[in-house]
């Protein structure tokens, strides 16, 4: 047996394994990126398929774009007051439902549902909540005022920011509560008794005990979350469009905007490519400040 | 975290318990409910929390207009790409899991390509699809959908696949089998629960997906996301269609997570979570 040599199959059985799924992602990873440098230093838009070298035009350009650098803040607007929020809310739920009391799975089951349905309808839903003369959130806001609540939450500068991010923290509050939930059930219980009987405080037992043992879990909700918030696009789409004006524009809407609608094919490419530096960048930065184990 | 798990304490956290479930759960009622109405209850203000009867009218009008097509389109499109996603990534992963091919290099460079932000890897996609002619057919999205969710399958089967013990293998090799077979007739009956579970969320991105939808289809291959948003008009939204058609999208979600409650934390942790 040991004298034939296996069939080519065998031999090179890891790598056949692997040929179909890395040339298909070779096709939608590797090559959008490339393509995107490629087309940032050309001239192409709607108008002229123009491939001839333009140097840095567009990330010169890119530089002194105002709407570009506000779409990034409005970017991150989102990201710092969504994501503290949603852990701590995620959290505060997670300490709740951490104890049997009847019918937590029912609960659970139902709390997880929001997580699960497509951003485009979360943002629907809300559009249809938010709505200043047949939605209910006036309606219960009038409840507490003295004469009707008449706010327009889509349309209004001010109130357009609560509006989208109550959408984006109702639909992924549960989220983090799942995962904090699975954390928090598998933390060692006698070690907490342990530090309660060393007269160890609330917030001591918290921050020495438990927070070291979810830390895991919840690095990798974190990091999941900042990548969907950094590319928010769905929720705004259904519920502003990016509008009032370009008030709530992120970074997604604004590429989107320019490179589907305007055409500025060479331009947004420029920005893409950009924006995946600071990606790669930042991620980079926080993986190591994060030290996550594999 | 320790507390009496009876009287006070216990109702206490009893009335938040549900006073946070009904809030989480209000806008799916309220979609729901609209979905139900009439058009004057609709457009009734102060508005109306429960109709007067349950009537699917608003069904009605999306099947007779045929609008419920983007429901097949998202079915075919959901299903073709888990499937080839599922079968494409299980092979990879395997591979992964048991002779380590690549390296760690080759895991982090795949799961990396699930950080980028969709609207980057659309733009230039959506440019060779014009090319090549794959704008608004079911061979693009299905293509687009099976690579943005490879990474995740060969994340989470590699998982799984490392809990299966390695002696059934060996000794399947022993006895004669090819590499292949070991695969086909030992690995996969062993992975089926983390393979149907993985395949679940697999359909679930798909299903909910919006970016990719809503730039490489036209008029064809409209998935049911993009055709909710087609409802918002400038003027009038039409929201008993919004509703109805929202409804139509949410319902098939809903039960299969249900039924897949127990894979639910470890599939939405990337493994994170083993449960």
């Amino acid at each position: 047996m040991s004298a034939l040599r296996p069939p080519f199959a065998d031999r090179n059985f890891k790598y056949l394994m692997i040929v179909p799924a890395v040339t298909t992602i070779l096709l939608v990873g590797l090559f959008p990126v490339i393509y995107t440098l490629i087309l940032s230093f050309q001239n192409v838009d709607m108008m002229f398929e123009d491939t001839s070298f333009s140097g840095g035009k567009h990330y010169a350009a890119l530089v002194s774009d105002a709407r570009f650098w506000e779409s990034l803040l409005h970017t991150l607007i989102f990201l710092v007051v969504a994501l503290p929020a949603e852990l701590i809310l995620g959290l505060a739920l997670a300490w709740l439902f951490l104890d049997r009391m009847p019918g937590r799975q029912v609960f659970v089951a139902l709390l997880v549902l929001p997580v699960t349905i497509s951003p485009i309808v979360a943002g629907a839903t809300w559009r249809l909540l938010f709505d200043n003369r047949f939605g209910p959130i006036n309606q219960i806001l009038g409840w507490f005022s003295d004469e009707p609540v008449t706010i327009l939450w889509t349309v209004d500068p001010f109130y357009v920011y609560p509006a989208i991010l109550a959408a984006e923290v109702w639909q992924w509050t549960p989220f983090m509560f799942l995962l904090l939930l699975a954390a928090l059930s598998n933390v060692d219980r006698s070690q907490i008794e342990a530090a309660e009987i060393d007269g160890a405080g609330f917030w001591r037992r918290f921050t020495k005990v438990v927070l070291p043992a979810i830390w895991p879990v919840m690095a990798i909700a974190i990091l999941i979350r900042a990548l969907d918030l950094f590319r928010l696009f769905d929720v705004i789409w259904a519920l502003t469009r990016g509008g009032p004006g370009t008030r709530t524009e992120t970074f997604s809407i604004y590429a989107y905007i320019l490179g589907f609608q305007q055409f500025e094919t060479s331009y947004t490419a420029a920005m893409s490519f950009v924006v995946i530096l600071l990606l790669v960048i930042s991620i980079t930065i926080v993986l190591r400040r994060m030290e996550i184990d594999r | 975290m320790i507390r009496p798990d009876r009287g006070l304490g216990l109702a206490l956290r009893y009335v938040a318990a549900v006073a946070a479930t009904l809030i989480f759960i209000f806008p799916i009622y309220w979609l729901f409910m609209i979905s139900f109405k009439t058009p004057d209850e609709i457009f009734a203000s102060p508005p109306v929390w429960w109709p007067e009867s349950i009537q699917f009218a608003n069904y009605g009008v999306l099947f007779k207009d045929g609008d419920v097509l983007t429901i097949w389109n998202s079915v075919v499109i959901a299903s073709v790409s888990t499937l080839l996603a599922m079968v494409l990534g299980t092979m990879c992963a395997y591979s992964i899991a048991r002779y380590r091919t690549g390296g760690n290099f080759f895991s982090d460079w795949l799961l990396s390509n699930r950080m980028v932000p969709p609207i980057v890897i659309v733009f230039p996609v959506f440019l060779l699809f014009v090319k090549v002619g794959l704008v608004d057919s079911y061979a693009g999205l299905i293509l687009l959908y099976t690579a943005f969710n490879l990474p995740y399958v060969v994340w989470m089967m590699r998982g799984y696949i490392q809990d299966i013990p390695l002696e059934l293998e060996e000794s399947a090799l022993v006895d004669g089998c090819t590499r292949w077979q070991v695969f086909i007739k030992v690995v996969l009956p062993m992975a089926r629960s983390g393979f149907f579970a993985t395949a679940v969320f697999t359909f679930v991105f798909a299903w909910n997906e919006f970016i990719f939808a809503l730039v490489l289809t036209r008029a064809e291959v409209t998935t049911f996301p993009v055709q909710v948003t087609h409802y918002f008009g400038g003027q009038s939204n039409f929201w008993a269609k919004i509703a109805a058609m929202s409804v139509l999208g949410t319902v098939p979600i809903f039960i299969a997570v249900t039924l897949l409650q127990r894979y639910l934390v470890r599939g939405i942790s990337l493994g994170a979570v083993k449960g």
